[in-house]
């Protein structure tokens, strides 16, 4: 039961629409032949008691003349051993007189005449019996449960006497072949019906489970595969199921919604805890650093002379410039007080990163020009733009295309750098902000860390969509108008 | 009155070219409308009351048609044979004739006896009892010699029972009371053993035909009966089936075969000329093909005193 219960809608639906077709089919079938049977026993009966009531009327005569042959010839004439219906034939035929021996028979070997049939002892011992009970002038039909024969008895009446009876002995097994037959034939009938019905209920109940089942396919994604999920097909009909699959596509939106807006938390805090702990080490480096170069600035003033110690020291103040560098670098620090972002700064920008694109035969298309200045600091947006603007020239293909464009509108100001040429795989995305993240050879991979350490100070948001052939960081940056 | 019916459609139908055929056509359309067993039997019913109703032609010795009364002394019911017969007999007597039969040998007697027909073939026994006013006219050959045998008969499963003697308190079958083979010779039997024939045997019963005998002994409806010998070997070359059910047990002396017999007040002439194509018979192509199919080999004028032991046999019968 439990292994019937667990099977799938794909099999269950159809199995029970099949099991009703079955059924009604079965239950049709049963009715039919019931009522053919039933039918036909009361042909046989009827067909019994008039072959009865004609035999009795004309024997009336030769058993009153005791007439044996002719009487004989009579019951032979009531035999047709050709009869379409050997049901309907009798299997045997009495004539009994009124002390119910036998005065003739159909077969007068098993009935000889003058005998009784009730020293046979059984059957006819007993129909004897129930002549005694009835009146003389009834017919009867008696079928008694041990015997092979049911009989119908007409009495011989001759003016309100009886002088005997006639039995029809009729086989119960003769009637078996017709009616194998008659359930034989409503099976094939029915039979040819469920060969036509099945296969439409079998198609009609697939089509019923279908919806489902891609339902319950969609589900299983869930959470794991969430895009698969939402573009499964579900139904769109307006019934249940339709409803249901509307529900499912809402569900797995929201979800999918959630799931973006957790990587983004997950992103963002990551960046903090980055940012505040390189800017607690650059903190904790720069104090140090800025002492060991004013000593040696200090002794490259007062103390020169020793050639080598002068040499070392010049070693050492390279590489503690470079670290402070790099440290200045990671720890990119506001600077509030600047002049505002001029349309000629974008010009400035394009003059800049012209050697780099050239060298790669990169186009630089510019779409919506900035058309005034904007209450932003200058330099910031410089270093913001010129690092994205390298980094599109990097991946874009050789003689690809970098599009640069900007917009304002509701104290914001939008801007997307865009390059052809290899997408950013999804592993790496999500530390694409990170510093030292790049896979680069070339560079620290420090400026998209500036980029946000930047865009992040400003108080914007910044985005990134990379599929092949097209990447674009989108950056909006709030700003105050005078 | 509906017993008579049924089995005047076999054995009263006159065979009168009308008459017959008429008969044959609504047996035939009996058998077209059958369609079930009961509806069949009803239907038979039906029609042997119509075979009934039709009026028969009146028996009269009328000018020009030569009347021929027939009995169960032979196979009477081949119906075929007796259409060919009877062409046969007109084209020699060059007149027309007509066959007439009935249920028993009584109303053929009856017939003949009052002049209302021409000729009958009878048996020997009712031929000895009513020869002041029956004419003899020709006695058939059968093997050869005008005689043939009473046979008694019992069913070929009865395997213990070797002579009449053994069937007593039986059920016995007879076919007629006017046939010598049939009736007369075991009554005879009987009362020369110093038996009560009517109370030997437990039951008895006439089919008025030797066939039918033959029949009621084969299913074991009877447990004996006596038959004409010459039926029952006829039979047994046409129908071995029937007689094969069936085994003799005694054949009795030899007695004048069944003759053909005149009316009392047929002219010499008109006895000699019918006695004269009975006994050309063997000499043309298709007569000799009828006797054939008859088992006959001729006639013979024969004599009164061929049935001497009949009538001694019924004299011997009547005194009891």
């Amino acid at each position: 039961m439990i292994a019937l219960a667990d099977l799938s809608l794909r099999w269950k639906i159809p199995l029970r629409v099949m099991g009703a077709v079955l059924g009604t089919a079965l239950a049709v079938t049963a009715a039919l032949v019931t009522r053919e049977y039933d039918e036909m026993r009361q042909n046989l009966d009827a067909h019994g008691k008039s072959l009865a009531r004609v035999l009795a009327n004309t024997l009336v005569t030769p058993v009153l003349h005791d007439d044996i042959w002719r009487a004989y010839e009579i019951l032979q004439s009531a035999r047709d051993p050709t009869a379409i219906a050997p049901e309907l034939q009798a299997d045997v035929v009495l004539v009994t007189d009124a002390e119910f021996n036998v005065f003739v028979s159909t077969r007068p070997r098993e009935f000889p005449i003058g005998s009784s049939p009730a020293s046979r002892g059984g059957v006819y011992g007993r129909l004897r019996a129930a002549l005694m009970k009835t009146r003389p002038t009834e017919q009867q039909v008696i079928e008694p449960a041990d015997s092979a024969h049911y009989f119908v008895m007409s009495p011989l009446v001759a003016d309100g006497v009886a002088l005997g009876h006639v039995i029809l002995g009729y086989s119960k097994i003769s009637f078996l072949p017709r009616f194998i037959g008659l359930v034989g034939q409503a099976a094939f009938v029915t039979l040819l019906v469920l060969v036509v019905i099945l296969p439409f209920s079998w198609i009609w109940a697939r089509r019923t489970g279908e919806p489902l089942l891609a339902l319950a396919e969609a589900m299983r994604r869930v959470p794991d595969d969430l895009e698969v999920a939402r573009l499964a097909e579900l139904p769109k009909s307006r019934d249940e199921i339709g409803q249901l699959g509307d529900a499912f596509r809402r569900m797995v939106g929201e979800l999918k919604h959630k799931q973006e807006l957790e990587d983004q938390m997950l992103v963002t805090e990551r960046l903090a805890a980055i940012g505040r702990m390189t800017a607690g080490i650059a903190h904790e480096i720069n104090n140090p650093l800025g002492g060991m170069l004013t000593a040696i600035k200090t002794y490259q003033r007062h103390g020169a002379g020793d050639p080598l110690a002068n040499q070392t020291l010049s070693l050492l103040e390279r590489g503690l410039t470079q670290i402070r560098h790099t440290v200045a670098a990671l720890l990119v620090e506001t600077k509030l007080q600047d002049r505002p972002f001029e349309p000629a700064d974008i010009d400035d920008l394009l003059i800049l990163v012209d050697a780099e694109a050239r060298a790669r035969s990169v186009t630089i298309v510019r779409e919506a020009p900035l058309e005034r200045s904007l209450p932003l600091p200058a330099t910031l947006l410089r270093q913001i733009l010129l690092n994205l603007l390298l980094n599109a020239i990097a991946a874009a293909d050789e003689g690809g295309r970098v599009r640069i464009g900007l917009t304002t509108g509701d104290g914001m100001l939008r801007f997307s750098v865009c390059n052809d040429g290899k997408h950013i795989p999804d592993e790496q995305m999500a530390y694409l902000f990170e510093p030292f993240a790049s896979g680069r050879e070339k560079g620290y991979g420090l400026g998209l860390w500036v980029v946000y350490q930047i865009v992040q100070q400003l108080g914007g948001g910044l985005a990134v969509d990379s599929e092949p052939g097209c990447t674009t960081f989108r950056a909006e940056i709030p700003y105050v108008e005078n | 009155m509906l017993r008579c019916n049924l089995l005047r459609t076999r054995n009263v139908a006159e065979i009168e070219a009308g008459a017959a055929d008429f008969a044959l056509i609504i047996i035939a359309m009996n058998a077209g409308d059958y369609s079930s067993a009961g509806s069949r039997r009803r239907t038979f019913l039906r029609s042997a009351l119509a075979v009934a109703a039709m009026p028969l032609l009146p028996v009269r010795a009328e000018t020009g048609v030569l009347r021929i009364g027939l009995t169960p002394v032979f196979l009477d019911d081949q119906l075929s044979f007796l259409t060919r017969w009877r062409v046969w007999l007109e084209r020699r007597l060059k007149r027309p004739v007509v066959f007439v039969q009935r249920g028993n040998y009584r109303e053929v007697l009856d017939l003949i006896r009052g002049s209302k027909i021409d000729f009958a073939w009878i048996c020997g026994y009712p031929y000895v009892r009513y020869r002041h006013e029956l004419r003899l006219v020709a006695v058939p050959l059968w093997r050869g010699r005008p005689y043939y045998q009473s046979y008694l008969i019992v069913p070929a499963d009865d395997r213990k029972s070797n002579s009449l003697t053994d069937l007593r308190g039986k059920v016995f079958s007879y076919s007629d009371p006017d046939s010598n083979s049939g009736y007369l010779y075991p009554q005879y039997r009987l009362t020369a053993m110093g038996e009560n024939p009517t109370t030997f045997f437990s039951r008895n019963f006439f089919t008025w035909g030797h066939r039918k005998v033959v029949e009621a002994v084969g299913v074991g409806l009877a447990d004996g009966g006596a038959v004409d010998g010459y039926v029952w070997e006829t039979l047994a070359e046409t129908h071995p089936a029937l007689t094969r059910s069936t085994r003799i047990i005694e054949r009795s002396p030899e007695f004048g075969h069944p003759p053909f017999v005149a009316r009392p007040d047929m002219s010499a002439a008109g006895l000699q000329r019918f006695r004269a194509v009975l006994l050309e018979m063997p000499a043309d192509a298709e007569g000799a093909e009828l006797l054939h199919l008859l088992r006959l080999d001729g006639f013979v004028v024969g004599q009164p005193s061929l049935f001497d032991e009949i009538a001694r046999m019924a004299a011997r019968v009547r005194k009891i």
